[in-house]
């Protein structure tokens, strides 16, 4: 871990110190964009990730062959700071999961920043460092970067867009197309924790719970799973759509049918009961940190034990199989018994009136 | 967990399924009033396991689906104004007017929010005093306590930038309406818990009484709704007719007497419009007299103008119970949550959007 770093010590006396809040000659491009990047962006990502300030960065191409794997991710949450984590935070560990979800070890990440005139400086450093935390957790490096400043009306505007690359190991062949009847389907751990942490603390929404965001790189148990079965047909953690949105992708881009068994999720007591309160089903609540895996089913009880040797997948449960039957739809046995089916939901989650 | 997992045991569950299978001896229709009810039935499969000789038949307590299209039309009209900050509960934003919805509107620039609270748009009016500030206020007995306070804190604070744009209907005359209807088939009701606990369980006795059904107060968890059945299915077979209060944890018979004191403060009973079914005598709310300074209809000049729906829309029908959702020719092919022809389809209540969202494997045709 790095040392935490006190934001208001980097500031040089100027032109810094004039401005506690992101003006327009922040995004210039021109000196003042250069002293965000050499007061806030390097301290908090570390000198040796950006070779020389060039226009992009270098690195060798990997030695063990393998495939590159290359994704990009936008990041515009509200608000900025939550249980759990920080747009910073999750800005690293999303685009490090979405290059893990493709069985990769990611080599480095950029961080292209989106910040409304008004901004603290001091919210920038904070959110900076906390990339720079997640970065060192991850085992990955924040090589590239920019800065844009847009106009705003006073609200607190700060997006991150992140690209990453990763190696895929020779011989690992993940994507949706392989889920196969028969297969197993597999979880990482209970659900619902992102999305019912923001949204108690979002503007108008404020309700107590102490659910905190489970963000976290999962790239280091995909390589432990990878370890035990080199042949995972299916990875995709359910960020926005929830659980149900990841088996509702999977079925649809593999042409298959997916069942699972409502009572075999883990949804924690205070994410079902908001979501009783909010009108939400915790299949369609966002995660940050959670991973579901499709693999064959003679080896799901060798994946299951690598995940739960590591910590993000410490409650990792199975908890259906892939069908051939209803192609493209997935659907669950309620509690009583019943099949319905599980859907996409449809745009942004709204909580009802009654 | 305490208060959801006692509600969903699946071993109580059996037990309450066999019960209800060694009472029946012939076919009955129980409609469930509220849409939550509908939703957690069909969610919850109740009746696919429920015995074959109960048919549930879904009913018009969705507050979403009823609110007519002449009101939809009018907060389209008002929110889309420059001076308006119009504020509403969230699902309403999906709900189409004549040509779009609140969603359209705010994307071309309207100052839209969405609110969890009417008491957060009190706010948005004392922190904005240059602005309009609307809430639209729609509902059952459930949420109308809350509108009406904030109506009566907005005239206490002082606020002459706050209105509401009405449109609150009320459960009893509804059923009332139902039951007496020729082509009724409904042999007894399952009536929403939540409106009881603010409104208590006696307006509920009369209607009982006069039109010989069983009405049993539930709630919403599977567990509450097969406890439900499970009592009218034994009144039904024993040829009893009365209020029951299977809900006891929430509901008492007199209701809340705050919230009934604040609805009879700041709303009157009035006609209203329903929309799919049309006007029901007595079967809503408007501001009282001396609240109308913050009618939102009256300071815009909007009225509830009646608007025709379309004409393939069979959704009235299927808030009567008349029809299921999935016997409707556009159901699934030129009416889905995407592209909806009525509310039914688009609020996370209405009957066939739960049909649509649980029911596609039961042979129910739609398109992709």
């Amino acid at each position: 871990m790095i040392d935490p770093v006190d934001p208001a010590a980097w500031v040089c006396p100027l032109p810094l110190r004039n401005h506690d809040r992101i003006v327009t000659g922040h995004g210039g491009g021109g000196q003042m964009s250069g002293e965000l990047v050499e007061h806030i962006f390097l301290p908090a990502f570390g000198r040796s990730a950006v070779a020389g300030l060039h226009d992009s960065a270098t690195m060798d191409p990997p030695v063990d062959g393998g495939r590159l794997a290359f994704s990009t991710d936008s990041f515009v949450v509200s608000p900025l700071f939550f249980a759990g984590g920080d747009i910073g935070r999750l800005a690293v560990n999303g685009t490090v999961n979405d290059l893990a979800m493709s069985g990769a070890r990611p080599l480095a990440l950029s961080a292209a920043f989106i910040l409304g005139e008004g901004l603290e400086l001091a919210v920038l450093a904070a959110v900076a460092e906390s990339m720079g935390r997640a970065a060192q957790t991850a085992g990955v490096k924040v090589a590239t970067g920019d800065t844009k400043v847009v106009e705003s009306a006073g609200d607190e505007v700060l997006y991150i867009n992140s690209s990453g690359i990763g190696v895929v190991p020779p011989k690992v062949d993940i994507r949706p197309g392989r889920a196969a009847a028969g297969d197993a389907v597999l979880l990482s751990g209970p659900i619902g924790e992102h999305g019912i942490a923001v949204m108690s603390q979002r503007s108008g929404l404020e309700f107590g719970t102490g659910v905190q965001s489970d963000t976290a790189p999962l790239a280091g148990m995909v390589a432990s799973m990878l370890g035990a079965c080199a042949d995972i047909h299916v990875l995709r953690d359910p960020t926005r759509g929830g659980l149900a949105g990841a088996l509702c992708e999977i079925a649809a881009g593999a042409g298959v049918g997916i069942e699972f068994d409502e009572d075999s999720v883990p949804v924690p007591d205070e994410v079902a009961a908001a979501c009783a309160f909010l009108g939400l089903d915790p299949t369609h609540v966002a995660n940050e940190g959670k991973l579901v895996a499709i693999v064959p089913a003679d080896a799901a009880d060798e994946v299951l034990a690598a995940m739960r040797s590591q910590p993000e997948g410490e409650g990792a449960v199975r908890i259906g199989h892939v069908v051939a039957d209803h192609p493209g739809v997935v659907a669950a046995y309620t509690p009583l018994g019943a099949l319905r089916v599980v859907d996409q939901p449809l745009g942004e989650q709204l909580p009802r009136i009654c | 967990m305490k208060y959801l997992d006692e509600f969903r045991d699946p071993e109580l569950a059996r037990s309450l399924l066999a019960e209800v299978e060694a009472t029946v001896t012939r076919p009955w229709s129980i409609m469930e009033v509220c849409g939550g009810q509908t939703h957690s039935i069909i969610r919850n499969g109740i009746d696919q396991v429920l015995d074959d000789r109960i048919t549930l038949l879904h009913g018009p307590g969705c507050p979403v689906c009823v609110t007519p299209l002449g009101i939809i039309d009018s907060a389209l009209e008002i929110a889309a104004r420059p001076e308006v900050v119009f504020c509403s509960f969230g699902d309403m934003l999906r709900v189409p007017g004549s040509d779009c919805d609140l969603f359209s509107v705010k994307a071309r620039g309207a100052d839209v929010r969405v609110v969890y609270s009417p008491l957060d748009a009190v706010q948005v009016a004392a922190d904005n005093p240059d602005r309009e500030v609307v809430f639209f206020a729609v509902g059952f007995e459930t949420t109308a306590p809350a509108n009406a306070m904030s109506v009566h804190m907005a005239r206490k604070r002082g606020l002459t930038n706050y209105t509401v744009l009405v449109s609150h209907v009320l459960v009893p005359p509804a059923i009332e309406a139902i039951v007496e209807s020729e082509a009724s088939r409904v042999d007894g009701f399952l009536a929403a818990g939540h409106v009881c606990s603010v409104m208590g369980t006696g307006q509920y006795e009369p209607l009982a009484e006069e039109h010989g059904v069983p009405v049993v107060i539930t709630g919403f968890e599977p567990l509450d709704i097969l406890d439900g059945i499970r009592r009218t299915v034994a009144q039904l077979e024993a040829g009893e007719a009365r209020v029951e209060n299977a809900y006891p944890r929430v509901v008492t018979s007199q209701g809340n007497q705050s919230a009934q004191d604040m609805l009879a403060e700041v709303f009157t009973e009035c006609d209203r419009s329903w929309r799919g079914i049309g006007e029901i005598p007595s079967s809503g709310w408007r501001l009282a007299d001396e609240y109308r300074a913050f009618d939102a209809e009256l300071r815009f000049g909007v009225g509830d103008t009646a608007v025709p729906e379309p004409e393939r829309c069979r959704s009235g029908e299927v808030l009567q119970g008349l029809i299921r959702p999935d016997e409707c020719e556009a159901f699934g092919r030129d009416c889905t949550p995407r592209s909806p022809l009525g509310a039914t389809m688009v609020s996370s209540e209405g009957a066939c959007a739960a049909y649509h969202q649980y029911r596609r494997l039961d042979g129910v045709a739609v398109s992709p």
